[in-house]
């Protein structure tokens, strides 16, 4: 059924259409009106049975998830930036105990500066927490995807984050295609638990396990991630199969079938490269978009196969390690070991920064003249951060840095060019 | 999951039964017990905790016939009874962090609720019980308690109070006594030990939440433990459960005095044993001669730099003074010829 709504509405109705039996929830944005649309579906009966907890922070959200998931229950949250970090434990415990608990995250920058608006910061830091990680590139495909996630989750006994940019597409009104409850349960069974709290059956779960087995247990996440990426893209087609189009995958390609330049991106930013593409390719220049749609586990084959024939990679993220550069271009650049390709490192939008396509133009004609630096802030004001460098070289007691920023633009929202 | 029982114990009886009718008598082992908390785990002698942990959740397990889930929080009790392969817990047990065990509690509880209205059931039968120490209670797994009383889940929260982080190697908690020696809080300076003016009272702010059911209780009183506990499992909602178990390792005293010091505890009236029900005391235990503070402090090297040559009697005063503000606060002396 075609609708024009909200993402975060979107996103509601798919994971109702899922039967979660717990969902809890804690206020973030930009994540909120998911959670809000999910408990008056709860509060008005339609998913009855189904318990809907009001928590009082992130890390109970994740526990209450944990107690639930290893009960045996369907079990769902949201969040997004300081929550994400303020759940990390549980986060992290949740993906060691095996619990198929599905997340949605819709990204946010991390402060300070508190920042309520869109980059990858957030999730990117839970790269490495044995959380499966998908990346939604439209408000379809985060609908789609959330469908994806339980089968994914539940079959592998592993949790599954999904990714979206906040307000870009959780406050976006968009069209989406709303599937009904009889596709959804055709293509999504019952959740079956591999383990499950049940008197009948007790066993203790959570127990310490020292230097004789930690390896095995750790390698055995690596390996279940590992055997994700088989079948991340055959659950792909059996949605495909049943609701009739394209979503999810590992990688997906926008005219990179001959392209010596290949820009790899993640999230809604890949429609606005797609369209910036487009109009290289009318100036004659062989330019073409990656859009990783699984982050972890990280798709090395196929990124590696997709790249191989290009000269040139840029990596455009919404992410940023402090002190070294890209987050994204250290797992692409390993896909690109002994592959004889030049790589650029593009960190675009943080906090919420538009990324226009007069910006994506001007920085992709640099780097097909191979004349871009390797680590490229797009649209950085130099004149304030050289500004506030000066101030500091001239005195010791420059008090603090945002806000110094903020009055030397003399702004009170960001500014845009 | 069938394993022959081993009477150790048969025919003793613990202290504090001897002055009651045969039939209300705690015994230590009968083929009647669960056994939840299976014999072998790696508790220290006169572990205070593991006593209070093994009649509370047989004592669970009798009012729910064998129908209950427990989560626990990192501590003593998780390390000490799950060295895996080994498990000592004879339920369906999980052990996820240190600060969550209310909220996985939580959890757990939702989901049973949601099995049962599928399964055409008005509530669940099988039950939920939470458990920790007093770290994980009243200071890292605070806002998680808290989160369950408020939203009034249906999980019985039981923290085992040893008064300090006794796993991690003796350091201070918010629930350490004031002058009591911790690896945090040295037998050192003008104010050695813990310092006066400082922790928290859990079992007031769980009664403050006015949950249906707060109570506390000692190691002493096994019985008085047993049926708070099964009265816990008849109500319904958010109750707490604060038991006192003295720590022969993290206290410096005799494995052999856990019960004495769990007793004296309750006389003299630095831990009251009362019960509350939705935000009122609805009884306490009454103390018929309290006792002074040195009788319980003298067993304890932690308060040893109270005592000896230079002493702190001022010290031993104010602790002194706190035990008669309890029994003036909670009405704890037992009227002349009154049982």
């Amino acid at each position: 059924m075609i609708k024009q709504i909200e993402g975060s509405q979107a996103v509601a109705e798919a994971v109702a259409l899922c039967r979660p039996e717990v969902i809890c929830a804690y206020p973030i944005s930009p994540q909120t009106h998911i959670v809000e649309g999910l408990g008056a579906l709860v509060k008005g009966g339609d998913l009855a049975p189904c318990e809907f907890l009001n928590v009082e922070s992130e890390f109970a959200a994740m526990s209450v998830a944990i107690g639930s998931s290893a009960a045996g229950a369907r079990t769902y949250t949201a969040t997004a930036s300081q929550g994400l970090l303020f759940m990390v434990e549980a986060v992290y415990n949740a993906s060691g105990l095996g619990l198929p608990i599905v997340m949605t995250v819709a990204n946010r920058a991390i402060g300070a500066p508190i920042n309520i608006w869109n980059d990858h910061s957030d999730s990117m830091s839970q790269r490495d927490c044995g959380w499966i990680q998908l990346f939604a590139e439209s408000n379809q495909e985060a609908l789609d995807l959330h469908i994806q996630a339980f089968k994914l989750a539940e079959e592998m006994s592993m949790p599954v984050m999904v990714c979206m940019d906040g307000f870009i597409l959780t406050h976006a009104y968009e069209q989406v295609d709303m599937p009904n409850q009889a596709q959804v349960d055709a293509f999504l069974p019952p959740y079956e638990p591999r383990q499950v709290l049940d008197p009948a059956e007790p066993v203790s779960i959570g127990a310490m396990v020292g230097p004789e087995a930690f390896m095995e247990v750790r390698y055995l996440a690596h390996a279940k991630q590992t055997m994700a990426l088989d079948r991340i893209p055959e659950i792909a087609a059996e949605f495909k199969a049943v609701f009739g189009r394209e979503a999810g995958g590992l990688v997906r390609g926008y005219r990179i079938e001959d392209a010596e330049t290949i820009v790899v991106a993640l999230g809604s930013v890949v429609g606005t490269l797609e369209e910036t593409i487009d109009t290289l390719r009318a100036e004659g220049i062989k330019i073409g978009v990656l859009s990783i749609r699984c982050f972890r586990p990280f798709p090395m084959a196929a990124v590696r196969a997709a790249l191989a024939r290009c000269a040139r990679v840029v990596v455009l993220e919404k992410s940023f390690a402090v002190g070294l550069g890209g987050i994204v271009s250290t797992d692409v650049r390993l896909a690109m070991v002994r592959i004889h390709v030049r790589g650029y490192t593009v960190v675009a939008g943080l906090g919420g920064r538009p990324i226009t396509q007069d910006s994506l133009l001007r920085v992709l004609h640099l780097a097909v003249a191979d004349e871009l630096k390797n680590l490229t802030f797009l649209d950085l004001d130099w004149d304030i951060v050289n500004n506030h460098l000066a101030r500091e070289a001239a005195s010791r007691r420059t008090g603090p840095i945002a806000e110094n920023l903020l009055r030397d633009i003399g702004a009170s929202a960001p500014r845009t060019r | 999951m069938t394993q022959p029982i081993k009477f150790y114990q048969t025919g003793t009886f613990t202290v504090g039964n001897r002055l009651l009718p045969e039939d209300l008598r705690s015994v230590q082992s009968s083929e009647a017990r669960d056994n939840s908390l299976n014999s072998g785990h790696r508790a220290c002698q006169g572990c205070g905790e593991a006593l209070g942990a093994r009649y509370v959740v047989d004592a669970a397990m009798r009012a729910t016939a064998g129908q209950l889930i427990a989560a626990n929080a990192t501590g003593c009790l998780e390390v000490f009874s799950t060295p895996y392969p080994e498990t000592s817990w004879q339920l369906p047990w999980i052990h996820s962090l240190f600060g969550n065990a209310a909220a996985v509690g939580s959890g757990i509880a939702a989901a049973l609720k949601v099995k049962a209205l599928k399964a055409g059931e008005a509530r669940a039968t099988t039950r939920v019980i939470a458990q920790g120490g007093d770290g994980g209670t009243t200071d890292i797994g605070f806002g998680c308690l808290s989160g369950m009383f408020e939203r009034n889940d249906d999980v019985l929260y039981i923290c085992y109070d040893n008064e300090g982080y006794m796993n991690t190697g003796v350091q201070r908690s918010s629930a350490t006594p004031p002058a009591a020696r911790t690896a945090t809080t040295q037998p050192l300076g003008p104010e050695p030990g813990a310092e006066f003016g400082k922790g928290k009272n859990v079992p007031l702010i769980a009664v403050a939440h006015e949950i249906p059911y707060v109570a506390t209780a000692t190691v002493a009183d096994l019985h008085d433990l047993e049926s708070k506990v099964e009265k816990a499992m008849r109500l319904h909602g958010a109750r707490y459960l604060h038991v006192f178990v003295p720590c022969p390792l993290g206290w410096g005293a005799a494995s052999c005095d856990t019960i004495r010091l769990a007793r004296l505890a309750r006389e003299t009236g630095l831990f009251p044993v009362f019960e509350a029900e939705h935000g009122e005391i609805t009884s306490v235990t009454k103390i018929r001669r309290p006792v002074p503070v040195d009788e319980y402090l003298r067993l304890q090297k932690r308060y040893a730099h109270l005592f000896g040559a230079k002493g702190h009697p001022e010290t031993i005063a104010r602790i002194q003074a706190m035990a008669d503000k309890n029994i003036k606060r909670f009405g704890l002396l037992a009227e002349e010829g009154a049982a």
